[in-house]
């Protein structure tokens, strides 16, 4: 590839073809402000300031712009979307378009009067997050005192106001052998379902990643433990169990491929293919500021970047396996290889998946250094105070 | 190996069983899309066309017989066999959380 190279340009009606469908689902970040400071955050290490955030009009814009692009599912997300004062009037817009509205949130800053609001308001579903069942090792991890207990109490109104809940457990080396309680504990708050999920290496966890990951053989033993739970709970509780990539054999059909299903919005609009994307270089993220949802999700350059097959190199291009996995994770892909059309690290047949394996056991052996919390940094001096 | 409390258990379904749709899932024909779904809590599944006319008899009313003798005639096919069709699938419902107990 050269500078000369023409961008492959394509019409509408040839990408909805070629993508086959609209996005299923769209990842509202509705703010980067947590109170918890979690060293695995998802958010990017640049965080994004509250004063460049979306208006409730703009939020409430991309609600309705979500629903006529046929998005079902709205995933209200940040930071801690409950941080938003009016993440009610979003919630509202978003149920009366017809969007399945799903919070996903840590709890601290709910109010059971608030979630009652919410839930008149449509909104149908809970994902409750926790860092541990052992109080003291919650706080460490989140940097965030008696957090274990509002979410207890958080749990218990969702299910007061017969609501579906979800736990989701990030799982890593500094709670991993918790597992059993970590799901004893979903099933006694009452969770219809449970993502017991080993920590992805991006962003922070990537800045994280020789504190927080776990052995190869601590990594098995949460495989038989959630085989033997989801057996025992059947009819009870669903799992669903995210593996660490890097004892993995295969990759993850990342965002079930590229551009093809699932879209993300910063807090300040910035349209995203996946919520690590900013990570690569070479994409331009348009905004919801600028360009309609329907025009960024068919043609924005960033979406049609990694979109389909036609961008993989061996030896994904004749592999059988793209048809379920894409060629896996671009940003592992770059971040391992300085090429984001690399087959991802974490399937075997990459050249570097013997290095890729290598990095976690070593990690793992290791003494595990302290977390670098998540955080916002520093405002630089030079910065105007806001009128 | 854990004595874990367990305050709920498995929906276990019968020919006597009355299920229903919990609100929070909802069955829905997307008219872009062609066909009909089931939003759930983070999941979307599409059901094929028998999961279909059953479903939009579950209404917490009905029970599964009564189900089942709606489907023999409207597809002219003998009750018995429908029978264990109808309960297996509906099983496999309720563990997803698809169908409760009405």
């Amino acid at each position: 590839m050269n500078d000369l190279t023409p961008v492959q340009t394509q019409d509408a009606d040839e990408v909805l073809q070629s993508c086959g469908r609209a996005p299923v689902g769209l990842l509202a970040e509705l703010t980067h402000k947590c109170p918890l400071q979690c060293p695995y955050c998802s958010n990017p290490v640049e965080l994004e300031r509250a004063n460049t955030e979306l208006t409730t009009a703009e939020w409430q814009s991309v609600m309705r712009q979500a629903a006529d692009l046929g998005v079902l599912q709205i995933h209200l997300s940040g930071g801690e979307p409950t941080a938003r004062r009016d993440l009610e009037d979003i919630v509202k817009v978003a149920a009366e378009v017809g969007l399945y509205t799903n919070l996903i949130t840590a709890g601290v800053l709910l109010t059971k009067e608030r979630l009652a609001k919410l839930k008149d308001l449509g909104l149908d579903h809970v994902q409750l997050s926790i860092q541990d069942v052992d109080d003291a090792n919650a706080e460490r991890i989140s940097a965030y005192k008696g957090g274990l207990q509002k979410k207890r109490d958080v749990g218990r109104w969702v299910k007061e106001l017969d609501m579906p809940l979800t736990v989701n457990a990030p799982l890593h080396r500094a709670n991993i052998e918790n597992l059993p309680n970590i799901i004893d504990f979903a099933v006694e708050l009452g969770a219809g379902r449970i993502e017991v999920a080993h920590v992805q290496y991006y962003a922070w966890a990537l800045k994280n990643r020789a504190a927080l990951m776990p052995s190869r053989a601590q990594v098995i033993k949460t495989a038989h433990i959630v085989e033997e739970a989801k057996e025992r709970l059947k009819g009870i509780m669903t799992f669903d169990f995210v593996v660490p990539d890097y004892y993995a054999k295969t990759p993850k059909p990342c965002m079930g491929g590229w551009g093809r299903g699932i879209m993300n919005v910063t807090p300040s609009g910035r349209v995203l293919p996946c919520h690590a994307a900013e990570s690569l270089p070479g994409l331009e993220f348009d905004n919801v500021r600028e360009k309609t949802l329907r025009d960024i999700w068919i043609n924005g350059q960033s979406f049609q970047k990694y979109r389909g097959f036609e961008w993989m190199k061996e030896p994904c291009q004749t592999c059988p396996k793209r048809e379920f996995d894409y060629g896996g994770c671009r940003c592992q892909a770059f971040a391992m290889t300085g090429d984001a059309t690399n087959t991802d690290p974490a399937c075997s047949l990459s050249p570097v998946h013997s290095d890729f394996v290598k990095i976690a056991e070593e990690a793992s052996k290791q003494e595990a250094p302290a977390f670098v919390y998540r955080r916002m940094a520093p405002v630089k001096a030079k910065a105007p105070a806001e009128a | 190996m854990s004595d874990v409390k367990q305050p709920r258990s498995r929906t276990i379904v019968s020919a006597a069983s009355v299920l229903r749709m919990p609100p929070h899932i909802k069955l829905r024909h997307e008219a872009g899309r062609g066909r009909w779904i089931i939003l759930g809590p983070e999941r979307v599944f599409e059901p094929d066309e028998p999961a279909v006319a059953v479903l939009k008899r579950c209404d917490g009313v009905r029970s599964v017989t009564q189900i089942v003798q709606e489907l023999s005639k409207e597809y002219d096919a003998p009750a018995a066999e429908i029978e264990t069709d109808v309960i297996g699938m509906f099983q496999e419902l309720a563990d997803k959380g698809v169908v409760v107990a009405a």
